[in-house]
Order: structure tokens, then sequence, then C-alpha cells
């Protein structure tokens, strides 16, 4: 097991190494930034003294360096439109992003787990059918097409929820059902996967020969074995999640970091999106890391 | 890696004599292609998805024919008339039109084409790519299955819409621009697959057999492998499309995808949005195609793969 997650923080170090690479790429690829700082109303003279200030003349490799070294201190510098450092916008948006999130992983498991658990006990009834049109509909549905639908019904129609924004909890209710829905077709069926394992298995045969109550099998002996992998999926679908909550914060206002991510993209404001890409990796290899080694610490078979 | 697990059983060559059927041929002397027809007409997922997507292919193959109007024709007068279904509906425009006028019905006709195309060439470019990768890995093992591992594992830490925005704005959005981001991000699966199918059947007696004839190495991947591993390939190809589909709405949708006056479907919702209030089919029309073209892929793509490895069916 040691050896196992030595070797695998190694690999994350090296991916996290690869996407910092990349990320600092996509900067220097986006055009010549001296010119970018200075704006449009500059001189020559005022972009070659920006070129030297930055550091911008210096050979790509010492420039990658100082930026890593920075960014291993969490200063990705300023950005172009809010001259304002990069890691305090990042430090007022996160936040959002991750309420969010978190609230659309539970929404998620909440609804995907016992639903996993109910088509798995009623194998090729009805509700095992319902809950596998679920989750085939849940994949098919574009997620800004479902975030505007929801405000339709929810908002306009029925006005239960506000439209926009993020002032209070309720602002969150359907960004994070919009969010969380894309989630639960995974979890769903590894649920209803892990549970028909587990329910032909020899120790809950000896369980129920013994005479346990029925539900107290299920849930004390079938799902608390079968639940471990979903929490190790949840954490690498949380980390899509963040990814994808662009698209759901650009549908509802929603003021965290996919919204900055779009509005910095749309402005050309690259110091702010490259670092907006490496922490969303950072947050995903972190997530994977403990994903995989949770996996390996309960089934030693992965472990090589 | 957390992404493998339904793939092994994908690839697996299977040809058990199929029990359900008793035509007069016994199963055994059927041919393997008949045999998956056969099951393929009997899958009610095939069946409907097929259906579904031969309808929408054909009807944007047909839109020059079939199309009432012009899609880009702007009629100011004629502005988000709605519906036919509506009590306000006219004939003359069944799904009503948008902000400019335009006709919806021939919009989305039009628009199937863009969706269709990028889904295709996204999968085709993604395809490649994922595929030349897995089958190194898994015909070569060792270094460069872990060097593959690797890129796989890179490729999956970088949040796939953000930085298709950003590569997208940093060549100007443009159909081009959208297949081929799309094309470039879309293969971890694709290699996931391709290596797990190989590794399967790498070490069995007539990839030996071939090998000790003296084939190259790429003869036996080209002639042996590549064929072996095609179903799997066919299944993960329609899953992806529908999601280049899915990833080209939301990036259109953020106006960093398909620009203007271009029907995409995504494009159409990002349109009406401001209109939705008082006039929901404008996005209602759109997503409701999008959702049908997706559903109809997603569930050919899940009968193809129970129709050629019904022992992955779970």
């Amino acid at each position: 097991m040691l050896a196992f997650t030595l070797r695998r923080i190694l690999v994350a170090l090296a991916v996290a190494f690869t996407v910092a690479v990349a990320s600092f790429l996509l900067l220097h690829l986006s055009g010549d930034l001296a010119t970018a700082i200075a704006g449009p109303e500059a001189t020559a003279t005022q972009i070659e003294q920006i070129r030297r200030d930055y550091g911008l003349d210096q050979p790509l490799l010492a420039q990658f360096l100082t930026w890593g070294w920075r960014a291993l201190h969490l200063d990705f510098g300023n950005s172009f439109y809010f001259r304002e450092r990069v890691i305090d916008l990042l430090a007022a948006r996160l936040p959002i992003t991750l309420y969010l999130g978190i609230i659309a992983l539970s929404v998620a498991l909440f609804v995907a787990i016992p639903l996993g658990v109910i088509a798995a006990v009623k194998r090729d009834t009805w509700v095992d059918r319902l809950a596998l049109s679920v989750s085939v509909l849940g994949q098919a549905m574009p997620s800004f097409w479902f975030g505007l639908t929801l405000i339709l019904i929810f908002a306009v129609n029925l006005r239960w929820l506000p439209v926009s924004g993020n002032a209070t909890w309720k602002h969150f209710v359907l960004p994070a059902v919009a969010l969380g829905y894309y989630a639960m077709p995974a979890v769903m069926r590894l649920t209803r996967n892990g549970m028909l394992e587990v329910l032909s298995s020899d120790y809950v045969r000896t369980a129920r020969a013994k005479g346990l109550p029925p539900r107290k099998i299920l849930v004390r002996h079938a799902l608390r074995n079968a639940v471990i992998p979903v929490i190790a999926l949840a954490a690498v679908q949380f980390g899509f999640m963040l990814g994808g909550s662009i698209v759901i914060e650009a549908v509802f206002s929603l003021q965290g970091l996919g919204q900055l991510a779009w509005e910095s993209i749309a402005r050309n404001d690259f110091p702010v999106v490259q670092a907006i890409v490496l922490v969303l990796a950072m947050i995903y290899i972190c997530l994977t890391l403990a994903a995989d080694l949770l996996n390996a610490f309960l089934d030693p078979r992965l472990r090589q | 890696m957390t992404l493998p697990r339904d793939s092994a059983a994908l690839a697996a060559p299977n040809l058990p004599p199929d029990a359900e059927a008793a035509p007069a041929v016994p199963a055994s002397q059927r041919s393997p292609g008949a045999i998956v027809l056969g099951r393929f007409l009997r899958h009610g997922g095939c069946l409907i998805g097929g259906g579904l997507l031969g309808l929408i292919v054909l009807a944007s193959l047909a839109a020059p024919l079939i199309a009432p109007h012009d899609p880009y024709a702007q009629d100011v007068s004629r502005r988000l008339i709605p519906p036919i279904w509506h009590a306000k509906g006219t004939w003359d425009h069944m799904l009503g039109t948008d902000k400019l006028g335009r006709d919806y019905v021939s919009r989305l006709l039009y628009g199937g084409q863009i969706s269709l195309l990028i889904g295709l060439t996204a999968a085709l470019i993604s395809g490649a790519i994922g595929t030349f990768l897995g089958v190194c890995a898994g015909y070569f093992g060792g270094r460069v299955d872990a060097l593959v591992s690797y890129v796989v594992t890179t490729r999956l830490a970088l949040p796939v819409v953000l930085v298709a925005l950003a590569m997208a704005s940093l060549v100007g959005g443009s159909l081009k621009v959208v297949v081929l981001v799309l094309g470039f991000l879309l293969w971890d699966r694709f290699a996931v697959v391709a290596r797990a199918t190989t590794q399967q059947i790498r070490n069995q007696d007539f990839i030996s057999a071939a090998r000790a004839s003296g084939l190259t190495d790429l003869r036996i991947v080209l002639q042996e492998i590549l064929p072996n591993i095609a179903n799997a390939l066919i299944v993960v190809a329609t899953l992806e499309m529908a999601h280049a589909i899915l990833l080209e709405a939301a990036l259109s949708f953020l106006g960093l995808g398909v620009q203007p006056p271009l029907p995409s479907w995504g494009l159409m919702i990002a349109e009406g949005k401001q209109y939705m209030f008082f006039q929901p089919w404008v996005i209602t029309i759109p997503g409701v195609a999008l959702l049908v073209l997706v559903l109809a892929i997603n569930l050919l793509g899940d009968g193809l793969r129970d129709v050629t490895a019904p022992e992955a069916r779970t």
C-alpha cells in the first residue's frame, strides 16, 4: 500500500507539473503580453518598459521558472482587467463555486443512492427501469437548457425560488439541482451495480439465513459495503462539477469562479483564466488522488 | 485511473449461440453479422435510438428540400410568432419565428446539420487520437503504457469546458475551431477503452500466431487488433458524438462556439434567452431538439453495446 501510495502521489505531482506547463503556455500563446498589459494607447517605448518590468524579455524557460515559483506561493500576478491581484479575485469567487458544488453533490447523492438501492433490490421491475430512464435522460439533457427550464418552471411560473443571483441559500437551489443532475446517472449506476454484487454475496446470504430483518441487512450489511466506491466516484464527480459549473453559473448569474472565468475569457484577461484552470486542475488532481487511494485501500487488487 | 470500469466488458470477442432466436437455421450456422443484426432488430433501445437518429439525419440532410423558408431570411414584421399549438400560431411558421423573424422550422432543420457535422467530425478526430494512444499502450505495454496513462490522466485533470472556451477565444470561435478543439479534447475515453480491449486480446493465440508468422507490429495492429476492438470503439464513438454535440451547444450558448447567424441549436437557445419569460418556446424547441438527438445517439450506443457484447449488460 505504501509503495502504491508513493507511486500514485508521484504521478499526481507529474500531472500537476504538466498542467502547470500547459496553463503557462496558454498565457504565452495568447499573444504579446506586453502589448496586452500596456493597453491600446501605449507607445512603443512604454511597451518596451513594461516588457522589461514584467521580465517578458527573458527567455521562456526563465519566465516559466519565475512564474512557477510564484504560483507555488499562490501569487498568480495581476489581472489585466481589474488591476487587482488574481489570488484576491479567486479567493472572493471560489467559495461560491465550492458552495454550489457541495450542494449539487449532496442533491445528487441524496437522490441517486436511494434510487440505485431501490433499483438493485427491485431489479428488472418498473422501478428499476424508471431509474434507468431517469439516468439516460440525465445524460442527454443540455445542462444550460435544463437550468433555463428550471428557471421557467420554478422561478417564473410557480414563483417558489429566485431567478438568479447568489444572495441567499434559495438562490443556490435551482443551480445545484441543474448541476447535480449530471452526477446522478453515474452515481446511480454504480450504487445499483455495487448493491447487486453485494446482495448476492455469501455474507448477505448468511445474514439472511440468520433471520436478520431485511431492512437491517440492506442498510448495515449491503449498503455500507456498496457505498464506498460511490464515495470515491463522488470525489471525482465533484471535480468535474467545479469545472462544469461555468455553464450553470452563466445561466444563473452566480458570481462564482466559473462566471469569473467566462468573463475573463471574454475580456482576454488571461492571467485570471490561467490561474482558474490551474486551481481547478489541482483540486481535481487532489480529488482523484484521494479517490484512487481510497479504492486501493479497499481493494488490494488495484494496488499493482 | 477511475474510468475503465465498464470498458473491460465492452471488448471480449463474443459469439455465444443466440438462444432466443430459433429460426430455421441453427444459430451456429448463422454468420456473426446476422446474429448481431437479429439482436439489433429485437433490441428496443437500438430500434428507437436508431430510428430517431435516422429520422433526424434524413431531415437535416433534406433541409434544403423540405425547409419551408430560408433559415437566414429576416422579417421584422414577423418577429416571435408562436408555434402552431398556440392560439396565435400560423401554418406558415409551424414552430414560430425568432426575434428577427426567422422561421424556426427551417433553422431547426439546418441546425441539425451543424450538430451532426460537429458530433461526427469531433468523434472521428478524437477517435483517431484516442485509438492510436490506447492501442499503443495496450499493445506495447510497459513504458509506453505508463506514458499514455499519464497523458490521459493529465488530460482528465483539465476542465474541458473551460479549456475549450479559452482555446476557442484564443483562435476565435467558429465551426471549424469548435470541431478541432473538441476533437483534441475528447479522446480520453477512446484511449481508455482501446487500451483495455487491446490488453485483453494481446496475448491470445491468433496474435501470437500472427507474430510468429513474422508480421510487423503495424500489420498486426491493423489486421488483427483493430477489427477485434472495433465494436467497443464504435460504442465509445456514439457516446463521444453525443458528448461533443452537448459541448458544442454549451460553447455556442456561451458565445464562443458556432457564431451567428448560423442556426446552431445552442446558439438559438442563447439568442432566445432574453425572450424566454414571455415566449418560452424560443428556448424549449431547440432544447427539446438537442435532447431528442442526444437521447437517440445514447440509446443507440447503449443498444449497440448490448447487441455486440451482451455479457457487458448489467
